[in-house]
C-alpha cells in the first residue's frame, strides 16, 4: 500500500529530515517526492510505501501531524488511490 | 507521481469546502425475518441487522483513516417494515423497538424502512404500521419512516395522502417536546426508489440483493468554489465547471463505496449522485445558485439555475460511477441549508417557489416547517402536489414537512446538528378539505402526447 504524505505550512530548517526520520523510525519507505515554496507556503508530497510499516496506519498519521505540529506545519496522509480515482480517469 | 496542484485541489476540498461522503447505507433484507408471532419476527429483525451491520462503522472508520475522507453517516436500510407486519399480528411499534435496538447494538446513525408502498391501495399490514407511525416515531431516536403514496405507473392514493396529512399532525404533536422531530424522520414519496442511501426515506427494495453498500456524497461547497473561481464564465462554462467536479466528488464516493463493499465482504449498489448540503457555512446548495448569479435562492431565474446545476452534477456523476441510483440529484432541504433558510428569511423563497423548484432537482418538498395549527387536509394537499410533480415527470418526488406545533410564521425550529434550524413558512390557508376528503385514486398518467 502506497501514501502520500502532504506538508504545507512555512519554510524552515530541517523540516524534510524530522519527517523522513519519522518515516525511517516507522520502517516506511519514501519513493518519491516534490517540494516547492510558493509564496512563503512551504508544499510537499511524498509518495511512501507503507506495506512493510511497523505502525498501523492510524498511528503512522498522528505520529506524522504530531511532528507537524511541533514546527507548525500541516500533515496529511492520505491512501494513493484516492487522488488517483479523483484525478485521473 | 500525482502532481502537488491535485494533491492541494483534494486537500483543500476536504478541509476548507466540507467535501465529505454523506452516507453509506447498508442495505439489509428482512424477508427472511417474517414470521407469524410478532415476537419472534421482531428477534430475527434484530438479530440479522446486528449480524449483517456488526463491522458497518468501524468498516466505514477504517475507510476514513485509510483515504482522510470524512464519512459523516453510517446507516442501514431494511425492507419496509409493512411486509413483516403484514404476516405477524400485534402492535406494530414492536418492530421500531427492534430497529432501534439493532441501531444501538451497532453504532449506526439511523435505520430507514419503517415504512409502506400503498402507492395503488393497502395491503394486509399497511394500514395498521402506517397508523402506528406517530408512536413509533416519537418513542425511538434513530428509526425513520418512509410511505409510498403514488408512481408514474400506478397514479396516487388519494386515500394515502390523506391519511399522510393526519400521520404527519400527529407525529409532530407526539414529539412536540423534541421540536417535533418525529416528523424530520417522515418522509412521503412518489416513485420511492429502492437503493436510496440518504434518510429519512431510505429502504431496502425487494429486488435489491440481501445485502448492499449503496454511498451518497456531498459537495455543495466544492461546486460553489469551482463556480466561484469563474466569475466572468457563460452558462455553458459553468456547466461544463459544475459537471467537472461533480465528476471528482462522485469518484471519491465509487472509491469509498467499492472498498467498504470488498472490506465486508457484500456487493457493492450504486453511488447517489448527490449534492446534500448542511447548515454549516459554505455547504449550501442555495449558495451555488447564488454564486451562478441570483441576488438570493427563490429569485427568478433560480428554477432554471437549479435545473442547469441538477444535469451538470449528474453529467458529471455518472461517467463516474459505475452503477448510479438513489435520489441522483441536487437537494434541497430547507432547513439543512444555510443559503436556503437565509433566502426564506428574507422573504426570497416561498413556498410555490420550492414546489417549482422540485419540478426539476431531485427529491422535493425537504425538511419544509409549517405553521403548527395547518389542518392535516392542507399538509395532504402539500403531498399530493408534490406527488403530482413526480407522477407527471416520472421522477422521485418527496415530502418532508414538519408542522411546529405550537409555532407561527416567522418563527424558527431548531432541530439541531445536521437538521438544521428551520424557519416557519406560510402556507396558502384556502382549504382543500373537499378535494382530500373525496379519497380514491388519481389514475396514471399518459406518458405521450406530453405536453
Amino acid at each position: 500500500m502506497r501514501a502520500v504524505i502532504t506538508v504545507t505550512g512555512k519554510d524552515a530548517v530541517g523540516i524534510l529530515a524530522k519527517i523522513t526520520a519519522v518515516c525511517a523510525s516507522a520502517n516506511v519507505n519514501v519513493i518519491d517526492m516534490t517540494q516547492t515554496v510558493m509564496q512563503d507556503l512551504f508544499v510537499m508530497s511524498m509518495l511512501a510505501d507503507i506495506s512493510k510499516s511497523n505502525v498501523e496506519f492510524p498511528a503512522l498519521s498522528d505520529n506524522l501531524k504530531e511532528c507537524g505540529r511541533e514546527m507548525a506545519l500541516e500533515i496529511h496522509v492520505m491512501h494513493e488511490d484516492i487522488f488517483n480515482s479523483m484525478h485521473r480517469i | 507521481m500525482i502532481n502537488n496542484s491535485d494533491i492541494l485541489e483534494t486537500i483543500k476540498m476536504i478541509r476548507q469546502e466540507h467535501l465529505d461522503i454523506r452516507a453509506v447505507t447498508m442495505g439489509i433484507s428482512l424477508l427472511d425475518c417474517v414470521d407469524a408471532d410478532i415476537g419472534k419476527s421482531c428477534g430475527k429483525v434484530y438479530e440479522k441487522i446486528a449480524r449483517s451491520a456488526r463491522n458497518h462503522v468501524k468498516t466505514c472508520e477504517e475507510i476514513e483513516n485509510r483515504y482522510g475522507i470524512p464519512i459523516i453517516n453510517k446507516r442501514v436500510s431494511v425492507t419496509p417494515i409493512a411486509f413483516l407486519a403484514a404476516a405477524a399480528a400485534g402492535n406494530p411499534v414492536k418492530f421500531a423497538e427492534a430497529l432501534q435496538r439493532a441501531a444501538d447494538a451497532t453504532g449506526v446513525n439511523y435505520v430507514g424502512g419503517y415504512g409502506a408502498l400503498v402507492h395503488k391501495g393497502f395491503s394486509a399490514g399497511d394500514g395498521a404500521l402506517i397508523e402506528s407511525m406517530p408512536e413509533a416515531l416519537s418513542v425511538t431516536s434513530k428509526v425513520c419512516g418512509f410511505v409510498n403514496i403514488g408512481s408514474t405507473r400506478a397514479g396516487i392514493n388519494m386515500d394515502a395522502v390523506a391519511l399522510m396529512g393526519e400521520v404527519i399532525l400527529k407525529t409532530a404533536r407526539a414529539t412536540a417536546g423534541n421540536s417535533c422531530f418525529g416528523a424530520a424522520k417522515l418522509v412521503v414519496f412518489c416513485n420511492a426508489v429502492e437503493d436510496n442511501p440518504f434518510m429519512a426515506g431510505a429502504f431496502h427494495g425487494t429486488g435489491e440483493p440481501d445485502c448492499v453498500i449503496n454511498v451518497g456524497v456531498s459537495g455543495p461547497g466544492v461546486v460553489r468554489s469551482a463556480v466561484q473561481k469563474s466569475p466572468g464564465a457563460d452558462i455553458s462554462e459553468i456547466a461544463e465547471t459544475i459537471k467537472r467536479t461533480a465528476f471528482k466528488i462522485t469518484r471519491m464516493g465509487q472509491l469509498v463505496g467499492t472498498e467498504a463493499a470488498k472490506a465486508l465482504g457484500i456487493p457493492f449498489g450504486i453511488v447517489d449522485l448527490s449534492l446534500a448540503p448542511t447548515p454549516a457555512a459554505g455547504d449550501s446548495v442555495a449558495h451555488i445558485l447564488e454564486e451562478i448569479g441570483l441576488e438570493k435562492c427563490g429569485a427568478h431565474g433560480t428554477t432554471a439555475a437549479l435545473a442547469l446545476l441538477n444535469d451538470a452534477v449528474k453529467k458529471g456523476g455518472v461517467m463516474a460511477s459505475s452503477h448510479v441510483g438513489g435520489l441522483s440529484g441536487a437537494f434541497i432541504p430547507v432547513s439543512e441549508d444555510a443559503g436556503m433558510i437565509d433566502a426564506v428569511t428574507a422573504g426570497a423563497l416561498s413556498l410555490e417557489k420550492l414546489e417549482a423548484m422540485t419540478a426539476v432537482c431531485s427529491v422535493g418538498l425537504d425538511m419544509v416547517v409549517v405553521p403548527g395549527d395547518v389542518p392535516a387536509p392542507v399538509i395532504s394537499a402539500i403531498i399530493a402536489d408534490e406527488a403530482a410533480i413526480g407522477m407527471v415527470n416520472n421522477k422521485t418526488a418527496a415530502v418532508r414537512v414538519v408542522p411546529a406545533i405550537g409555532k407561527k410564521e416567522g418563527e424558527i425550529l431548531d432541530f439541531g446538528g445536521l437538521f438544521g434550524s428551520g424557519p416557519v413558512m406560510g402556507v396558502n390557508r384556502f382549504s382543500p378539505e373537499k378535494f382530500i376528503g373525496r379519497g380514491g385514486r388519481i389514475p396514471a398518467p399518459l406518458t405521450s402526447v406530453r405536453n
